[in-house]
């Protein structure tokens, strides 16, 4: 296993396709796991995309009955599911696998084997909640999974979501530890914490909020899988329990998760606007310090999405207060970006459009948040649209535009060629326009009266036109993501090479090597001597960056199928429980034997001798040297 | 073109909400057309926020539209490097404090509204007060008036111009209470009892729906807030404790005994029984079947035949699809229903 050469960046050509396969499920190297992320994240992006066209078909006329009842709320449920845990959350860590370790000069992350474990259990879990279709129904219970309604009166849809996001949630936090160690322990020389690019910064806030919000999410799902399995009763209020309970739970995790998003899409618009501004970010400290502040209140503001249970004024005006707080370290971002475009140079190509598009955009769904903040009015928006309207503005509005953004501005730094121009700026175009004909409207209908997850509504409450305009803006969104695939694929087959400084403006470590990456990312270690390193060795007239080592042989990772199994086992023992909820208790030994294998595979893990192997001095040269 | 385009955004909102607030929807569901008390304060606190955040809205639209136009990159500049500014002080507090005094500003009545129309203990509120419970159910509303032992379900009756206290829970799962044109929503927790004070200022019928997804069927969970003089509301109280009258023609007679023999083990006809099922002692007078179906004879057929097929999930048996009953009997049974009314 110690024989893979780092020249083979394309093994399919040379070897064969279960070479290629084999290769793939073994990886441990994180620009190829963050490839991964990457297509995992896309396939159930998509699957989420068409679910939301369902959803706008079946409300684009009153009265519809293409998709009603319980169908409805599968599609619903999924479809924010899909969109958070499946496809946002792995796109987030495809960015900070391909980036993060060459922004702070690092050859990889921490723990390269979790890595690739966080990834497996990621999609084996959603492909735990998706085959739900084939087996029975998918969840119907709302992403948010409100007991008793999930916990007791619904089918076998929601054994899925618990123990499909219990397996994902497992990799998720595992991926958040390890960047939290990568970030903290494995900087080059010289890159001191002040010194981060900003999507680093938001990548080790974010992974924080991960330790800390995810355990709330595990422990929830216990709960609910022992109330809906072994008929605990937690959350079943005639036996003593608590529905509220589950509902504090949530969303103890529920709102830091929404900043676990938005913070690297902060972390992206921060990296893209000062390049094509061909200025360094405004206000530098401030935006670490309002990151930092964001990911500290993310924790404190949980009840606003629960101010209509019933917890009193007091409760309400406290977190109303605290939730309001939020606007301001949000509202020196904005003026920071703003003024960073302010003197400089903008270029409008399809990364930095999607960049600043995300600031009118974010803006708009930042001061509806602030509406929402304001207990008493909220009691009209929420659960309505104008809720479904904000959170659309700030998690596609926000999240989504910085993932776009993101994908144009390192798709050459990923796979050493650029994403067509035209193509992508259609892209944006059609983007903006069918997101905000989608979602604009989408307030007015909530202020009418129209609440969320409705399957429905009827003539002459004057909800039509509202509707329609919505359902229309849909579409514009899907054309904009088709003409993005096709863009991938046209550019796969023969796209523009990219160079190592790939937009020729770059500005941070990682456009300081050959795109893509070679295998051990750095030659050499850089040794860095200020905020955006290679910036300022360019206009010192320098071509390279200061080395901070000499050149040797450097040490790699061996590959590894262990993740892969670990992450099978793990699905067998989901499973076993699913089955145990759906055809008795007997299923359980699945659920044994799969929670065995885990334990086998881990001790296979801690006895196995693995040195890794070295690549040598001599073809680091030789590499090198073809980069030039 | 696209600074034109962004001015169009801008002030979009803002004309767009003119217009709604000039009435654009059916009257009596809109948050933005309130016709009671607390719906008017939570509209107050709507309008001061949204005119609050235009503020910041055009402020960021204004530089932003600048910026963009001003900073192109332009022909012939390739080489061009801007300065590298690292920041300003004077600039960053100024964008700090600002936020912080608006944020101030709005905070203060936002507090102050929030303890208000949550009052529902105080005895300015409580004296005079009507108090209603309310049990939310997958996928129907019943309403006890607890201090005159009345029990219906689907249409409550309120006395305009008084305060009325709603004590909400759930018999099942979690739903929520909402009737936008009177005021804000409040959750029906099972096992808990939350409260909602609201107050109608005219006559009128207001509808209300449920607004936590509770299952197959909560997109088809309505409800009436019927809204009448307190003359009119005492008058029905008095009504519904005298019951409806009994039965006159043949076929409702017929249906009567029907219902006895199939339906009365689930719904009552006497308000003072509460049921597994909607209290239907004054089934004709209300506005839908069902909460959402028009009040018709033949919906009311087509509902007994197979409520499931209308509303997803709802908890009636299928009386005529199993053969309990044929469409004559349930033809019978509906002309029944549809004389139990308390009004005149």
């Amino acid at each position: 296993m110690t024989t893979i050469s780092p020249h083979v960046h394309s093994p399919r050509q040379k070897q064969g396709f279960l070479a290629w396969l084999w290769m793939w499920l073994t990886t441990l190297d994180h620009k190829k796991v963050g490839i991964l992320y990457l297509c995992g994240g896309g396939f159930f992006f998509l699957i989420g995309g068409i679910e939301a066209i369902l959803i706008r078909i079946q409300l684009a006329v009153p009265e519809n009955t293409f998709l009603v009842g319980s169908a409805y709320n599968q599609v619903l449920t999924m479809h924010g599911t899909t969109m958070i845990f499946l496809a946002a959350m792995p796109m987030i860590f495809a960015l900070m696998n391909a980036v993060v370790p060459l922004q702070i000069g690092a050859r990889d992350v921490a723990f390269p084997f979790l890595n690739s474990l966080g990834f497996w259990l990621f999609f084996l879990g959603g492909l735990i909640l998706n085959v739900s279709w084939f087996l029975g129904g998918a969840p119907d219970g709302g992403w948010t999974a409100y007991t008793p309604l999930s916990s007791e009166y619904l089918g076998s849809g929601m054994d899925f979501y618990i123990l499909g996001l219990q397996v994902a949630g497992a990799g998720t936090l595992m991926g958040g530890i390890n960047f939290l160690v990568t970030i903290i322990n494995m900087r080059a020389p010289g890159m001191t914490f002040m010194r981060m690019p900003l999507f680093t910064w938001t990548a080790l806030v974010t992974s924080a909020l991960i330790l800390f919000a995810f355990p709330a999410l595990t422990v929830g799902l216990f709960f609910e899988l022992f109330d809906k399995i072994f008929g605990a009763n937690f959350f079943n209020a005639t036996n003593g329990g608590n529905s509220v309970i589950w509902e504090h739970i949530f969303w103890i995790f529920g709102h830091p998760e929404v900043y676990i998003l938005i913070l690297p899409a902060f972390g992206v618009i921060s990296e893209v606007i000062p390049t094509f501004a061909k200025k360094r970010l405004f206000g530098y400290s401030s935006m670490v310090f309002a990151t930092v502040l964001i990911g500290f209140l993310a924790f404190m503001v949980w009840v606003h999405h629960m101010f209509t249970v019933g917890l009193g004024p007091m409760a309400n005006s406290i977190f109303a207060i605290a939730t309001m707080a939020i606007a301001i370290p949000t509202g020196m971002k904005i003026f920071n970006w703003m003024f960073t475009m302010w003197g400089g140079q903008i270029h409008f190509n399809t990364a930095n459009l999607f960049a600043i598009g995300f600031i009118p955009t974010f803006v708009m769904g930042g001061v509806t948040g602030v509406m929402l903040a304001v207990p008493a009015a909220d009691f009209q928006y929420h659960d309505s649209y104008f809720v479904i309207a904000h959170f659309h503005y700030v998690i596609v509005g926000g999240v989504v535009f910085g993932l776009l953004s993101a994908i144009f501005y390192w798709w050459p730094k990923m796979f050493g060629k650029f994403l067509n121009e035209t193509l992508g700026k259609f892209t944006f175009w059609f983007f903006f326009f069918g997101f905000h004909f989608t979602f604009f409207p989408q307030h007015f209908l909530g202020l009418m009266g129209m609440p969320r997850r409705y399957f429905t509504y009827f003539k002459g409450e004057g909800l039509e036109a509202g509707n329609l305009i919505s359902s229309i803006g849909a579409s514009g969104m899907a054309i904009a993501t088709i003409l993005l695939v096709i863009n991938i694929v046209i550019t796969t087959a023969k796209g523009k090479k990219a160079k190592g400084d790939a937009w020729g403006l770059g500005r941070t470590l990682e456009w300081s090597i050959a795109s893509p990456a070679p295998e051990y990312n750095f030659a050499q270690t850089p040794l860095v001597k200020g905020i955006d390193p290679l910036w300022k060795a360019k206009m010192e007239g320098n071509k390279k960056l200061t080395p901070a080592e000499p050149l040797g042989d450097i040490h790699m990772p061996s590959p590894s199928i262990l993740p892969f199994l670990m992450s099978l086992s793990l699905t067998l023992a989901s499973f076993g429980f699913i089955y145990a909820d759906i055809n008795g208790m007997g299923a359980l030994v699945f659920a044994g034997i799969g929670i065995g294998l885990m334990f086998l595979l881990m001790l296979i893990h801690s006895l196995k001798d693995d040195h890794g192997f070295h690549i040598h001095k001599e073809e680091i040269i030789e590499t090198e040297k073809g980069a030039e | 073109m696209k600074k034109n385009w962004q001015h169009v955004l801008r002030f979009l909102p803002l004309i767009t909400l003119l217009a709604l607030l000039s009435g654009c929807g059916k009257d009596g569901v809109s948050a933005l057309e309130p016709f009671g008390e607390i719906a008017r304060e939570q509209a107050k606190l709507m309008i001061i926020s949204f005119s609050i955040m235009i503020i910041v809205v055009l402020v960021v639209g204004i530089i932003f539209t600048y910026v963009l136009v001003k900073f192109r990159k332009r022909k012939g500049q390739e080489e061009y490097i801007p300065r590298q500014v690292e920041g300003s002080a004077v600039l960053e507090i100024i964008w700090t404090v600002i936020p912080i005094i608006l944020l101030a500003i709005l905070a203060v009545p936002t507090v102050a509204k929030t303890f208000s129309t949550s009052d529902t203990t105080s005895k300015s509120v409580t004296k005079d007060a009507v108090v209603i419970n309310v049990t939310a159910n997958q996928f129907w509303w019943e309403f006890e008036y607890p201090d005159d032992k009345v029990v219906t379900a689907e249409d409550a009756v309120i006395p305009t111009g008084r305060n009325v206290i709603f004590n909400i829970t759930s018999k099942d799962v979690t739903h929520s209470f909402w009737v936008p044109a009177l005021g804000g929503k409040v959750d029906a927790n099972p096992g808990q009892t939350t409260k909602l004070r609201l107050k109608a200022d005219e006559n009128g019928t207001y509808s209300g729906r449920c607004a936590e997804l509770c299952g197959a069927s909560h997109a088809l969970m309505y409800f009436n807030v019927k809204a009448v003089s307190n003359d009119d509301y005492k008058a029905w109280i008095n009504a519904m404790k005298d019951g409806a009258s009994e039965p006159t023609t043949a076929s409702a007679k017929e249906g009567q005994a029907l219902f006895k023999n199939n339906c009365m083990s689930c719904h009552a006809v006497d308000s003072k029984d509460a049921g597994i099922a909607p209290n239907l002692e004054n089934f004709a007078d209300r506005k839908n079947i069902a909460g959402f179906l028009d009040h018709n004879k033949e919906n009311l057929e087509k509902w007994i035949w197979d409520p499931q097929a209308e509303k997803p999930g709802a908890l009636m048996p299928k009386r005529g699809v199993n053969n309990n009953l044929t469409k004559d009997q349930i033809k019978q049974i509906a002309d029944y229903l549809f004389t139990l009314s308390v009004e005149d």
